[in-house]
């Protein structure tokens, strides 16, 4: 029996994959995909199905691996950025292939809303010979999540499902096709030893004819999907795929006698049969699409070999943005764009706004910032005060380099303590560049716990092993914080709660090699400059862990307060650490702390008139 | 038949849990549902909003610019922010309480919250505005204003379905141990907005 739900993209997928008789889940938590594992685990219990928070993507990938060569069927989750750790098994997981199934859930982050950068999957599907499926909302995630399992299986290749920000974190009337997950019938066979699992060049030689012919097949069976759609009768055709699609459906109602949409679900191997035919049917075509110029290569390519008398417009002329986010609007412009150049009278109507945006009065600032009570502001003040003693004391000035997660504020108003970030874990690795290039300044380098784990620990042997003169702070705050508190390594616990032995990052850092490791708690702010001077003072490579808890998972249950009688209106507190709990209202001289408060005691630690202390137990 | 409702406010205000909330209500009565919301760093005292697009013919999830039927601001800078997506005719519904934002950054406006209010009176005539976050207050928890808001929505028929219907919704989504004030949160603001009270520019 069907049943409709209320389901986000990523828990939609989540149920495809159940459905789909999926046994090994693993993955690296990052927006916009980090539901899909989240919501397997709700299951993976009563399924029966194994899960796990990796270290990274790479890792994530080579488990998942592992377990769709013995047979069974594996889901890896990971965000854009996070294929980019695990491309290099990937790359040589193309020509090898897998037993069972391997799909790789892939969220891509057009905007970007959280991510450092706007790359496309579609496009690396292609680069590394790997089919992509493009699903335009929840539903169509969640059947082609199935499909995606089914074509892994039958061809012996991993397959992609890539999603974009707006189906992963689109919440939709979904219909399934089962009401509640039921328990994983578990069909694997076991590892059987073969040398077509151990990659040599003789082997790659013999595989890529096999990889490419699959492209070929591949193509064919897409063609005749009916994720791949024609609608409409115009002579102006339009190619979409994935949520540009829809935002293309909205953009062209009340003139569909004037287009023909063709929408693209199974984006790579380009379904060229299917795409032969709509292109015969048209005279010129648009196309629209979010990141890279993908389907609009495909079509040219394929207008080429087909020697079609076809006009493309797309973004190669300028017809469409060729980075950002696209919605209606976005997609309305560039299509009356084409009507305009094509002489055609008609033109897409936007809705008219109450309001324009230009008629809006001035608005304050609302950026985002770390959490009221957030341990990092602590250790960013403390490196900050002992940064200006280094000044002042031997005129040494020092460059912080930071990375991926919460910390990354640290680099707003008024802290303004992130000068690099590249990606995850090249805080330490950077900042060993830059002491080669500015032996005179000193080197410090954030990082989180989680991203320790990920990515940190090669670039803490490398410092070592090569004599940077850097110190590294480790923020642990004992959770995966910016992407929704994941355990990780460190913590004891793993992602179904069960206790697990617990990586002391300390200890790591000390058998790596670094002479100066020390470990401070976040709650004395004295304990932690004191702290900084000394790890700064080092000579060589020197670490500190700051341990503090996430005010995310854990309450203190205290409130601070500002005596009225004794501050002075000076304002430190907010010129220095831009709490979010700290307020001073309009007009107003002295300042006041709201209910959000955490309790950290940073503000009481620097308030230059004592006049803040605890109010006793928060309600 | 189409209906988009675009909520917005401050991360930490439940602008998702009420999107959540208006999505299942729609399913509930029968409706077709879509939302897009904004998830990852604004959560941290950022700018938050939430799309519900309702109806037959649902397309993408975000509403375009000038869509929108019904506003709903937790937040005054936050309402102002968002009335681009507002259709002609559309209607808001705003919390008069302000939130400052957490600093300053150089160049960033002040905050004048009772000058973006009035501007919001002056503009649109068909709006309701309160201090919802007081009277959730009142209810139980500052932390409600949300849930008082949908109260308020659903009372003054702003929305495609009965407030029963949403009134079922939260019995069953949220927490028991949070329920009984948010019950009084949704009733308190349908008594405020009962005809005959002076609410915003509606007599």
């Amino acid at each position: 029996m069907t049943e409709k739900k209320l389901l986000m993209g990523n828990e939609a997928i989540a149920l495809g994959a159940i459905e789909a008789g999926v046994q090994v889940v693993t993955g690296y938590p990052g927006t916009p995909s980090t539901e899909a594992l989240e919501t397997v685990v709700r299951y993976a219990d009563r399924c029966g199905i194994y899960t796990e928070w990796s270290s990274n993507e790479k890792v994530a990938l080579e488990t998942a691996v592992g377990a769709a060569y013995s047979g069974a069927k594996a889901l890896v989750t990971m965000k854009q950025v996070g294929l980019n750790v695990a491309s290099d098994p990937l790359m040589s997981l193309s020509y090898i292939g897998v037993k069972g199934a391997l799909v790789l859930l892939v969220a891509d982050d057009p905007g970007p809303h959280s991510s450092q950068t706007e790359q496309d999957t579609r496009v690396f599907g292609h680069f590394a010979n790997i089919p992509v499926l493009d699903p335009a909302n929840p539903q169509e995630a969640y059947e082609l999540t199935k499909l995606a399992f089914e074509l892994s299986h039958e061809f012996e290749v991993p397959v992609i499902l890539r999603t974009t920000t707006r189906v992963s974190h689109s919440c939709e009337d979904v219909e399934l096709a089962v009401a509640e997950p039921a328990p994983v019938e578990a069909s694997c066979e076991g590892f059987v030893k073969d040398r077509r699992w151990t990659i040599f060049p003789r082997l790659t030689t013999e595989r890529h004819p096999w990889l490419e012919n699959v492209q070929v097949q591949l193509s064919e069976r897409f063609s005749e999907l009916p994720y791949n759609s024609v609608s409409g009768s115009g002579k102006i055709g339009i190619i979409a795929s994935g949520v540009s699609a829809l935002y293309v459906k909205e953009a062209v109602k009340g003139f569909e006698g004037l287009f023909t949409l063709f929408r693209v679900g199974t984006v790579h191997p380009f379904p060229e049969q299917a795409a032969l035919s709509f292109l015969k049917g048209v005279e010129k075509l648009i196309v629209v699409e979010e990141l890279d110029p993908y389907l609009e290569e495909q079509a040219l390519q394929l207008i080429g070999k087909a020697h079609l008398p076809v006009d493309v417009y797309g973004k190669k002329n300028g017809f469409f943005p060729v980075g950002g986010e696209y919605n209606v609007d976005i997609v309305i412009d560039g299509i009356n764009k084409v009507l305009s150049k094509l002489g055609e009278p008609s033109r897409l109507s936007h809705a008219s706004p109450a309001v324009l945006r230009e008629e809006l009065p001035p608005l304050p600032v609302r950026a985002p910032t770390l959490c009221a009570g957030c341990m990092h502001r602590t250790v960013f003040y403390a490196f900050k005060q002992a940064a200006k003693q280094l000044k002042k004391d031997s005129q040494v000035e020092t460059i912080f380099s930071g990375d991926i997660g919460c910390y990354t504020l640290g680099n707003a108003f008024p802290l303004n303590m992130v000068e690099t970030c590249l990606c995850m874990g090249a805080g330490m690795s950077i900042a060993g560049g830059l002491s080669r290039t500015n032996s005179e300044v000193k080197q410090v380098a954030f990082i989180g716990d989680s991203t320790f784990f990920h990515s940190g620990i090669p670039a803490v042997i490398n410092a070592v092993y090569n004599g940077a003169d850097v110190t590294l702070a480790v923020l642990d705050n004992r959770t995966t914080a910016m992407t929704g508190h994941q355990p990780h390594p460190g913590i004891g616990v793993t992602v179904l709660g069960n206790p697990s032995k617990a990586i002391d990052i300390a200890g790591v850092i000390r058998s790596c090699g670094i002479g100066s490791v020390r470990t401070v708690e976040t709650v004395n702010l004295e304990g932690c400059i004191e702290a900084a001077k000394e790890a700064m003072e080092f000579k060589g490579p020197s670490a500190i862990v700051f341990k503090g808890n996430c005010v995310g998972i854990t309450k203190s249950g205290i409130k601070l307060t500002i005596d009225t009688e004794s501050c002075t209106g000076c304002g430190f507190c907010i010129k220095q650490l831009g709490c979010p709990a700290i307020f001073l209202p309009p007009g107003e001289e002295k300042p006041f702390i709201l209910d959000s408060c955490n309790g950290c005691g940073l503000c009481a630690q620097i308030c230059p008139s004592e006049s803040i202390s605890e109010d006793g137990v928060k309600k | 038949m189409k209906y988009d409702i675009l909520i917005a406010g401050v991360g930490g205000q439940g602008v998702v849990l009420a999107s959540r909330m208006l999505a299942l209500a729609a399913m509930k009565a029968g409706f077709r549902v879509s939302t897009a919301e904004t998830i990852g760093m604004s959560q941290r005292e950022g700018s938050v909003s939430s799309h519900i697009r309702i109806g037959d013919e649902i397309s993408g999830s975000l509403i375009p610019a000038g869509q929108a039927d019904l506003l709903i601001g937790l937040e005054p800078a936050e309402t102002v922010r968002n009335l681009p997506f507002l259709k002609k005719g559309g209607k808001i519904l705003s919390n008069s309480h302000a939130i400052a934002p957490a600093s300053k950054p150089p160049g960033s406006p002040e905050y004048a919250p009772e000058a973006l209010l009035a501007f919001l009176k002056a503009l649109i005539p068909d709006m309701l505005c309160l201090d919802f976050t007081r009277l959730a207050e009142e209810a139980g928890t500052y932390r409600a204003a949300n849930v008082a808001m949908l109260g308020a929505a659903a009372g003054a028929g702003m929305l495609p379905f009965s407030k029963e219907t949403i009134l079922s919704v939260l019995e069953t989504e949220i927490p028991e141990k949070h329920r009984a004030v948010n019950r009084a949160a949704f009733e308190g603001a349908i008594e405020k907005i009962k005809p005959g009270t002076l609410i915003g520019n509606r007599r």
